[in-house]
């Protein structure tokens, strides 16, 4: 893993225009938490024509909710309709993309020049921007698809940052990339290999990751070249945290977080760490400086290790995983603050997680952070608990720190 | 293009392509690693014009692969390339990049372009789409069944190739990842190191086996262009080839990737046998069983002749 920032790109800062930051919503829930934590705009999944038939998606009524709340904060929804369509699915695109338009979702992401093109001919207020299923690597290819009327292209992920600004300084279009989050390891839509192991289509949603399966490498008269390591295509997921000054200063207009199955405790977490990291770069370019606690939140969200992708390099040894995987961070998710009473410093938390008086938990929310020990804990009616048990239940405790709704608490776990 | 289907193969030198003119072939897929993917040899811009003169002659056509995914320090010597084949008279050139097609339509519009994204060209608007575009024929991916392909020929205009024989590429990679599997084991346990490095080119025969499919095996090799992961198994249409000439497919294609050139021009032989007795009487036409019996011969014996995905149903 490269962990040098570059050299200013031309030896200036060309562009200091705030780039948005888009973050993953896999429900409604989890759309809202990436909001009003700071995220620009959300991805999400409609009910076809997503890569994740297995996520909960969303319905068109929820999609109506999610851009009412969204436009509240200012903040936009995409849907990504970024399948690889088959014959049979050209039937009902036409009503299905009038109907995203009609639920005034800002933009599609679209793979299939099917998609793209259909939904430039019925539904011209969606704008439609190239899915990263493209791979599209190079400046020309980005200049074909602003020919075509498309205001963004999603790169590939096996583009540079030297190669992201020289596409920006060829064609005035949005570039958006990913910068956090897990990876394919392949080209994405490169690669059938759910098809072949299991006949699930995976460039239709139904990837079964078989790239993160391990396998036995044989070389010819010689058997398996490691028994206890086995051989894997699976990558370390994607986090750019460290270096976000090169990253503004390469041109990319977006800025978007993997992640619709992640959880809500995931998204807030990357989404607040992102989002402080963006607005101290823009507060003052010259003194900005990577904040510690940003990477400290970030690793308590983290499923896997981390490393900085195709940005700076490409990956090597120390960026796949070989090993057994450890459960990478020791925090779980435990609760979201529904209220809070400044008279008496006593906060009404909807439990997401086992938790009893004694534990260490943690508060955050876009404006601020603490630990602090659970003492007293109640019900809802002031009943004393010896533990939070049940999933969604309401519980009472009083905080070190006012709290506010939709502040997020975490509690650190024994590993 | 004439109404016949057309037997395409792939070529990995000028002898193979010589042979395998003489078995049947009636056009190759051939160009160097450089611009293209997974090609059966490497042909330099000088070998690609012997094998036009070797080719024009018996009315053999020879198509370029440009299809690789291309990144801006390519994109120069695209132009340059493109003059010299047009120059050599191939007849068209296999894209996947939009890069390739504009570079194309604005210096050589006489060419043919075809549309090959392996794994997405999945359903006939998209093909359509890329019709309109400048292409003249698409390379149905490898993941559709019998009757989506019949349904694609139908709702186009461009020629429609159909892979009939030979692996696939199920993977790929712009990581080295052979390259880092190796360095990680030399990392962690520097004494059971076997000795010399582990090479990883396309012929060293290396391949991944997962622990619930003992009997697959699945080829796996590093290039210039990163990492490959192929089918365990070899595709062969040979027995239901009439279905698809029935269909009106207008090319056929043999994929002689990291296969023996005897085993290529015996394979050639039999395809080329068999689209000539369909033509000669299509209503009457049967499926010769003995007609397999040359290519099972010399079937590696742990790679299964199947009929890929022509009859399956995927789920999603």
């Amino acid at each position: 893993m490269a962990t040098e920032v570059l050299p200013r790109l031309k030896g200036k800062r060309h562009r200091l225009e705030r780039p948005e930051l888009l973050a993953p919503a896999g429900n409604l829930e989890k759309l809202k938490y990436a909001v009003h934590y700071g995220a620009d705009a959300v991805y999400i999944g409609g009910q076809k024509y997503g890569l994740r038939s297995n996520a909960d998606n969303f319905t068109f009524d929820e999609m109506r909710e999610g851009v009412e709340f969204a436009a509240r904060y200012g903040a936009k929804v995409f849907v990504a309709t970024n399948i690889y369509a088959h014959n049979e699915d050209i039937e009902g695109l036409e009503d299905y993309l009038r109907e995203l338009e009609a639920a005034g979702i800002a933009a599609i992401i679209a793979a299939d020049p099917l998609i793209v093109e259909t939904a430039m001919r019925v539904s011209p207020k969606l704008e439609v921007h190239l899915s990263t299923q493209q791979s599209t690597l190079n400046w020309q290819a980005v200049q074909f698809w602003k020919n075509e009327g498309l205001p963004r292209v999603v790169l590939g992920r096996e583009t540079s940052l030297e190669q992201i600004a020289e596409i920006k300084a060829n064609v005035d279009i949005e570039i958006e990339a990913f910068i956090h989050g897990a990876m394919c390891s392949s080209f994405s839509g490169r690669c059938v290999l759910s098809n072949h192991f299991t006949d699930r289509d995976s460039n239709r949603g139904g990837c079964c990751q078989s790239c993160r399966w391990k396998y036995d490498l044989h070389v010819p008269e010689q058997g398996a070249v490691d028994e206890e390591d086995l051989f894997t295509m699976g990558s370390k997921d994607l986090c750019m945290i460290e270096h976000m000054p090169a990253l503004i200063e390469s041109g990319v207009d977006s800025f978007k977080i993997e992640g619709r199955m992640k959880s809500l405790h995931y998204v807030a977490t990357v989404v607040n760490a992102y989002r402080q990291a963006i607005d101290t770069y823009f507060e003052n370019p010259d003194s900005y400086e990577l904040n510690p606690a940003w990477v400290e939140e970030i690793n308590k969200a983290a499923n896997r290790p981390l490393n900085t992708g195709f940005f700076f390099d490409t990956p090597g040894a120390e960026d796949h995983i070989y090993e057994a995987e450890d459960k990478a961070a020791p925090y779980d998710f435990a609760g979201v603050v529904m209220d809070y009473d400044p008279a008496t410093g006593w906060a009404t938390i909807q439990q997401r997680n086992h938790f009893k008086p004694g534990q260490e938990i943690e508060f955050f929310g876009p404006e601020g952070f603490f630990k602090q020990i659970v003492g007293e804990l109640t019900d809802d009616q002031g009943e004393p608990l010896n533990a939070a048990r049940h999933p969604l239940q309401l519980v009472r405790l009083r905080t070190e720190h006012p709290v506010r709704p939709m502040d997020m608490m975490r509690k650190r776990i024994n590993k | 293009m004439s109404k016949r289907t057309e037997l395409l193969c792939t070529a990995a030198s000028l002898d193979e392509l010589e042979r395998l003119i003489a078995a049947g072939a009636d056009a190759f897929v051939i160009g160097e690693t450089r611009y293209g993917m997974r090609l059966a040899g490497e042909f330099s811009e000088a070998q690609i014009a012997a094998a036009v003169a070797m080719a024009k002659p018996r009315g053999v056509r020879i198509y370029v692969s440009i299809n690789n995914l291309i990144e801006n320090e390519r994109l120069p010597e695209l132009p340059g390339y493109i003059d010299t084949l047009a120059a050599a008279g191939v007849d068209a050139i296999v894209f996947g990049d939009p890069a390739v097609l504009m570079t194309v339509r604005a210096s050589h519009p006489e060419l043919g372009l075809h549309w090959n994204a392996e794994m997405t060209s999945t359903n006939y608007a998209t093909a359509n789409f890329w019709g309109r575009r400048g292409a003249t024929r698409f390379v149905v991916a490898r993941e559709l069944n019998m009757d989506q392909i019949v349904e694609m020929k139908q709702h186009t205009e461009l020629q429609v190739e159909v892979q009939v024989h030979g692996m696939t590429n199920i993977y790929h990679s712009k990581r080295y990842l052979l390259q880092s599997y190796a360095d990680h084991n030399r990392t962690t346990k520097p004494a059971d190191l076997p000795p010399g490095q582990l090479v990883t080119g396309k012929d060293q025969g290396l391949f991944l086996m997962e622990a619930e499919r003992p009997e697959e095996r699945f080829p796996i090799f590093e290039d210039s262009n990163g990492t490959h992961v192929m089918s365990s198994d070899d595709i062969c249409m040979l027995e239901n080839l009439h279905e698809l000439l029935e269909a009106g497919i207008d090319s056929l294609k043999i994929d002689g990737f990291m296969k023996s050139t005897i085993y290529n021009e015996t394979v050639v032989r039999a395809y080329r046998q068999a689209i000539d007795a369909y033509y000669a009487d299509p209503a009457g036409y049967q499926f010769d069983e003995a007609a397999l019996e040359p290519i099972q011969a010399l079937q590696d014996p742990d790679r299964e002749l199947s009929f890929g995905f022509f009859y399956k149903e995927q789920v999603y």
